[in-house]
């Protein structure tokens, strides 16, 4: 199977602050994203996997380097061409209230969504898509149109967050440690829905996740950062199994499993 | 191994009182005893009542809690009736430790490290100088193959892993029986998380500490540091045992779902089938009449929903379900 590049990311850079301050949190980071392929990006606190992922999602303007969707370098894309860009590439972050403006009901962010399309379906369109992908998430209609942010649990509010993911189906979902806050039984469905979008829609994911457990199982390939630089990538397998960087090394040896003794 | 009974806990309830004259319930009817070298790991959810019940057991009632009913017993002091000052003079930081969740940010950032030390040693020994306290307190770290130069450091000056490590050694520097410790690990990176739990490992061999409970939501780390775990919900202790028996073997619909959706980096674990528990928790303000896990289980029927369920024996260990 021939796989297309979706995303590529080459020499990417990002500095913050100037002189005595100067930080780079991103150093010459290159990769590519397949189509129709999950990958995870781990690394620990200060890292840059997330300041990688706002770049990704033209968030945040790279101090060098390029990214390019489909061949397209995505630095120059003003209005039509960003909003065209957002159609295709969205996010999900780790706190789903801060996504949420508390005075919008789910309906109206949901509604808002369409806003991205070219062209607007009619408002039966709508409501019908709308209905349809609450389904997906296993919601009512009836039970959380009409409420807001805060009358939902943390677990609801991700699932809304999902569901405006299918409404738009994006090419890419970056999505950034979307269930840390997420209770460990309710993690389960979460992440089905997440990987059902590569089903429902040949999407591609990226996982941005300290997290090397949850990578290993969602992922197909899995990045390694360590201060802002990429130091390992490979299949999920290989960079469990058989790891190569030094710093990859470590962290696996120090996130605990069930059946190897944990080296204190 | 079965050292002496250090602390016992019989059915202990707690609650919140709410300004609208509501009870959160929060600990409901949990009994256990900690022994001299036991770790007892509390596992379970956020909302299931654990960190409540690690300050509940330190005998501390800040409002809006509430003590209820039951009894905390300290080998032969009640701990839920004791008067205040002789619980902090006598009990607390030198008997108990209780080390409450993010205490590491928690320190004052205008006081050096040393203070702290000298402030807590200075509260139940009145005679020691202060230059022995820190002269104390700077063997122990050296023991503990620790900097001395945190001592003289300001906390924002550390790292995380490394202010939590503090808070650990100042929080042992009375050698208590009894330590409490709410989430110790879970703001950390894992590198950090492992030098914080090799730290206390380190505390227990080498007997500055007895006994440890070790509240978190983190499975894989019971997993290496536990010797008994008790899993939590909805206030109540559902499953009791051995660390082997709980997390390779649990017996409860509600530990098994929940050992069950350990996902760790290791073979076996890619295409493994996540569990996934419809609904949620009771609301803690309603009375329930049977099990409290009834609605969400699948193994529950009209039985489950009748009378309250008591614990068990089944297979060797404690379980609170007439189902297995």
């Amino acid at each position: 199977m021939d796989k297309k590049i979706l995303l590529k990311v080459r020499n990417l850079t990002r500095v913050f602050g100037s002189k005595k301050k100067r930080v780079v949190a991103v150093k010459n980071v290159s990769f590519d994203i397949y189509e129709n392929e999950i990958i995870s990006i781990v690394g620990e606190s200060g890292s840059g996997k997330t300041t990688t992922a706002r770049m990704m999602l033209n968030l945040l303007k790279p101090t060098e380097g390029t990214i390019e969707i489909e061949g397209e370098d995505i630095s120059n894309f003003r209005g039509k061409k960003k909003r065209e860009y957002w159609r295709k590439v969205q996010g999900i972050f780790q706190d789903p209230f801060a996504s949420f403006n508390q005075f919008f009901t789910v309906r109206k962010v949901l509604d808002d969504s369409f806003k991205l399309f070219d062209v607007q379906p009619s408002k039966e369109e709508k409501d019908k898509r709308i209905r349809k992908v609450l389904e997906y998430v296993n919601m009512r209609y009836e039970e959380v149109a009409e409420k807001y942010p805060f009358e939902l649990s943390g677990g609801q509010r991700q699932r809304i967050m999902i569901a405006r993911i299918f409404l738009i189906e994006p090419k890419l979902l970056i999505a950034d440690e979307p269930t840390s806050m997420i209770d460990a039984v309710l993690r389960s469905s979460i992440l089905e829905l997440l990987l059902s979008l590569r089903e429902r829609e040949k999407s591609s994911i990226v996982f941005i996740t300290h997290d090397l457990g949850l990578a290993y199982y969602v992922s197909d390939r899995i990045l390694i950062m360590h201060n802002g630089e990429l130091v390992e990538q490979g299949s999920a397998d290989d960079i469990i199994t058989n790891p190569q960087h030094p710093y990859t090394k470590k962290l696996i040896q120090d996130v605990p499993t069930l059946h190897q003794e944990w080296a204190l | 191994m079965s050292g002496k009974k250090l602390l016992e806990v019989k059915d202990l309830y707690t609650y919140y009182q709410t300004r609208l004259g509501e009870k959160i319930k929060a600990v409901n009817g949990v009994s256990f005893e900690l022994k001299e070298g036991e770790i007892l790991g509390i596992a379970g959810e956020s909302g299931c009542g654990k960190s409540t019940l690690g300050i509940s057991i330190s005998g501390l009632f800040p409002p809006p809690l509430k003590y209820g009913k039951g009894s905390v017993k300290l080998g032969d002091v009640e701990l839920t009736n004791i008067n205040h000052s002789k619980l902090r003079k006598e009990i607390l930081g030198k008997k108990i430790s209780f080390i409450p969740q993010s205490a590491m940010n928690a320190l004052n950032p205008t006081l050096k490290v040393k203070r702290f030390i000298v402030d807590l040693v200075k509260e139940h020994e009145p005679n020691l100088s202060e230059d022995e306290i820190i002269k104390r307190a700077a063997e122990r770290f050296e023991s503990l193959s620790l900097p001395k130069r945190v001592l003289d450091a300001y906390a924002l000056e550390l790292s995380g892993g490394m202010k939590q490590r503090t808070i650990v050694v100042i929080s042992t520097m009375m050698n208590p029986e009894v330590v409490i410790a709410d989430e110790p690990t879970s703001a950390l990176d894992v590198s950090s998380q492992k030098i914080v739990i090799k730290l206390i490992r380190q505390l227990f061999e080498e007997k500055i500490i007895k006994s440890v409970i070790f509240i978190t939501h983190d499975l894989p780390i019971l997993r290496h540091i536990a010797t008994k775990i008790a899993v939590m919900y909805a206030g109540e202790f559902v499953e009791v045992g051995t660390m082997e028996q709980v997390i390779f073997d649990p017996v409860h619909p509600y530990s098994n779902a929940l050992m069950n959706s350990i996902i760790v980096p290791e073979k076996g674990i890619k295409g493994k089938k996540l569990p996934s528990i419809p609904g949620a928790p009771p609301d803690p303000r309603l009375e329930i009449q049977g099990c409290r896990f009834a609605d969400r289980c699948p193994l529950a029927d009209d039985e489950c929903r009748k009378a309250p369920i008591e614990m068990r024996e089944a297979k060797g260990r404690l379980v609170r379900c007439i189902k297995v």
